[in-house]
C-alpha cells in the first residue's frame, strides 16, 4: 500500500483553480520529483498535502487514513514534514532554536540537532547564530534540517534549489543524498530538470494544474519532459509549425 | 541628599511601572498586538482583589490564588474570542476591539462598583507605609521595595522562559510566523492561547500592586495604560528586561520632575517618553514604529 494517495484533489486559491482532479501515489521508500513550470501548482500542491491550504475537493490519505481534514500540526505528528518555498525560517530565532522549535511534534526518531549539524556540516559554525544573519545555503540548510528534526516518514521538499547559487545548490543536495539513498521517502519539487530526473526515481509533469506525464525517471527522456512542460502535445497540432 | 532619595524613590517606582508594563510588552513585543484595554482589565484584577479582600476578609496576597488563575482563563478568552477573530480582518482590527472592549469593560465596572475609589492598602495591615531607613536620611517604603523584587523576578523569569523553554521558543516563533510553526508541529492557535493567558496573569499581578500602593476607581484604567505604554516604549518592544529599564527610567524622570516642580511629575515622564521616541526615530527612521516582517532570502 502507497504511504501517501492523492485522489482527484481539487485546490482553488480564491477563483482561480489552482490545481484540478490531481491524483496521484507516492510509496514508502520512493524519491519523487514534482516539475513544471511556474504557475503549475506544484507549490499548491504541496502546501495541500502539509495541511496549510485546504482543498476544495478530492481525498488526501496518508498511510491508509484520510486526512484531508486534519490540520497541519496534527499531520507533523503522523509524519508528514513540508520545507516551505522560500524557506520561512523563525529570523529572531538561531539556528538550533529553529531546529528545536520541531520538537513539538513529539515525533520519536533520531533526528537531534547535532545529527543535523553533521548532515549539513556548514550549520556547525552557525549554530547559536540568528537565522537573519544567515546565508542563503545556510538558511535552506536549516529548513530542511528543522524539517528533519520532526522525524518525518515523508519529507516534502519545495524549491530547494531558490535563490541559492549552483555551488551551495550542489552542497545543499550533496548533504542530502545519504538520506536519499537510506530508504527515505521524498516528494520534492525541483525548476531544475537534470537534477530532478537524477534525484528522483519517478518524475510527475505539472502543467496549468494538471498531471500530464507521470512516469520512472529512466524511462524519461528529455524531450518527452520538455513536451509536457511546456504543453506542445497538446497544442501541437493547432499551432502552425515555425 | 533630597535629590538621591528621589533617585532612589524613582527607581524603585519604576520597578511599579515595570509589573504594570509587563503584560502589554509581552503582548506588543512577543504576539504583535496592541491591547488597548491593558489599564481597565489591571483595574478589574484590582477590583477583583478588592471584592475578595473586602466581602470575604481575605488577604489580597491570598486572593491572588483565586485571581491570577481566573485572569489566565480571561486572557485565554480574549485570545480565542477577540483577539484572534478580529485579527483575521487586519492588523487594526484587534486595536479597535480592544478599545471598545476597554469601554464595555470600564462602565461594566462602573456600574457595579459605582464612582467611589477603593485601595487595597488597607487590608494589608501596615505595608503600604512602613519603610526600612537606609542611613543617610534616605528611607524607602517596604512595599516599594517588594514591588521593585516582584518586578525583576516577574520580567527576567518571563525572559528566562521566552529564551530558554521549549514553550517559550514556540510563543516566539508563533509570533513571526503563525502558518510556519504549524509544519513543525505547533498548533499556534493554543500557543497564542496560552501566551495571552500568561500575560493577563501579570496584569493580575499589576492589579495588586496597583491597589496596594494607589487608589483606583472604574475609570483609573486609561492613566495605566499610557504608564504602560511609555515603560514598554521607552525600554523597547519585544524585550522584557528593556521594559524593566523602561519602566525605571519613566520612574525616575517622574520623581526628578516632581522635585523641580509640584507639578512637574507626569510632565517630565511624558519627556521622556518623546524624548526617547524623537531618539529612536532620530536613530533608526520611522520603520521601527511599525512592526518588523522577517524577511529572509
Amino acid at each position: 500500500m502507497s504511504l501517501l494517495s492523492v485522489q482527484a484533489l481539487d485546490i482553488r486559491h480564491g477563483l482561480l483553480q489552482a490545481v484540478c482532479g490531481v491524483s496521484f501515489e507516492v510509496d514508502e521508500g520512493e524519491t519523487v520529483a514534482l516539475i513544471g513550470a511556474n504557475g503549475a501548482g506544484k507549490t499548491t500542491l504541496l502546501r495541500a498535502i502539509a495541511g496549510v491550504h485546504r482543498p476544495s475537493g478530492g481525498q488526501i490519505s496518508f498511510d491508509g487514513s484520510d486526512v484531508t481534514q486534519t490540520p497541519a500540526y496534527d499531520r507533523v505528528a503522523m509524519g508528514i514534514a513540508l520545507v516551505p518555498e522560500g524557506r520561512r525560517l523563525f529570523a529572531g530565532l538561531t539556528v538550533e532554536e529553529n531546529l528545536r522549535i520541531s520538537c513539538a511534534s513529539g515525533r520519536k526518531g533520531d533526528w537531534t540537532v547535532d545529527r543535523v549539524m553533521e548532515t549539513f556540516p556548514m550549520l556547525k559554525a552557525r549554530r547559536k547564530a540568528r537565522c537573519s544573519t544567515l546565508s542563503g545555503g545556510e538558511q535552506q540548510a536549516t529548513a530542511i534540517g528543522r524539517a528533519l528534526m520532526t522525524n518525518p516518514r515523508i519529507l516534502l521538499l519545495d524549491e530547494v534549489s531558490l535563490g541559492l547559487s549552483p555551488l551551495v545548490v550542489e552542497l545543499v543536495y550533496k548533504s542530502l543524498e545519504s538520506f536519499i539513498a537510506s530508504d527515505a521517502t521524498i516528494l520534492l519539487v525541483e525548476q531544475d530538470l537534470n537534477r530532478a530526473v537524477k534525484v528522483a526515481s519517478r518524475v510527475i509533469c505539472m502543467l496549468e494544474g494538471r498531471i500530464v506525464l507521470e512516469g520512472g525517471s529512466q524511462e524519461m527522456t528529455r524531450a518527452r519532459i520538455t513536451n509536457a512542460y511546456f504543453g506542445h502535445q497538446k497544442h501541437s497540432r493547432s499551432e502552425p509549425a515555425p | 541628599m533630597s535629590f538621591l532619595t528621589s533617585i532612589v524613590q524613582g527607581g524603585l517606582l519604576g520597578g511599579y511601572y515595570a509589573i504594570v508594563a509587563c503584560g502589554l510588552s509581552f503582548m506588543f513585543g512577543v504576539m504583535k498586538i496592541i491591547n488597548l484595554a491593558h489599564g481597565v482589565l489591571t483595574i478589574l484584577a484590582a477590583f477583583a482583589l478588592w471584592a475578595i479582600a473586602d466581602k470575604l476578609e481575605y488577604d489580597p496576597f491570598l486572593a491572588l490564588i483565586v485571581v491570577l488563575p481566573a485572569m489566565g482563563g480571561l486572557g485565554w478568552l480574549l485570545q480565542r474570542a477577540i483577539l484572534e477573530r478580529s485579527a483575521r480582518s487586519g492588523e487594526l482590527v484587534p486595536i479597535l476591539s480592544t478599545f471598545g472592549l476597554a469601554i464595555v469593560l470600564e462602565n461594566t465596572l462602573f456600574e457595579q462598583f459605582g464612582a467611589d475609589t477603593r485601595s487595597l492598602a488597607p487590608y494589608v495591615g501596615s505595608l503600604s507605609y512602613d519603610s526600612v531607613d537606609l542611613g543617610a536620611g534616605v528611607r524607602i517604603g517596604k512595599l516599594a521595595i517588594l514591588t521593585f523584587v516582584v518586578a525583576v523576578l516577574l520580567l527576567g523569569g518571563l525572559q528566562l522562559f521566552l529564551i530558554y523553554t521549549h514553550l517559550g521558543r514556540a510563543i516566539r516563533a508563533t509570533a513571526e510566523d503563525p502558518e510556519t510553526v504549524e509544519l513543525v508541529g505547533v498548533n499556534s492557535r493554543s500557543v497564542n492561547a496560552i501566551a495571552a493567558a500568561i500575560a493577563l496573569v501579570t496584569v493580575g499581578l499589576a492589579g495588586l500592586f496597583l491597589g496596594l500602593r494607589t487608589s483606583f476607581d472604574p475609570y483609573a484604567g486609561s492613566m495605566q495604560l499610557i504608564f504602560a505604554f511609555e515603560a514598554a516604549v521607552i525600554g523597547g518592544a519585544g524585550s522584557l528586561w528593556g521594559t524593566l529599564a523602561g519602566g525605571i527610567v519613566l520612574g525616575i524622570a517622574q520623581t526628578l520632575g516632581a522635585h523641580l516642580h509640584p507639578q512637574g511629575f507626569l510632565l517630565a515622564g511624558h519627556g521622556a517618553f518623546l524624548l526617547v521616541l524623537m531618539g529612536r526615530l532620530y536613530v533608526s527612521g520611522p520603520h521601527f514604529l511599525f512592526f518588523r516582517r522577517a524577511k529572509l532570502g
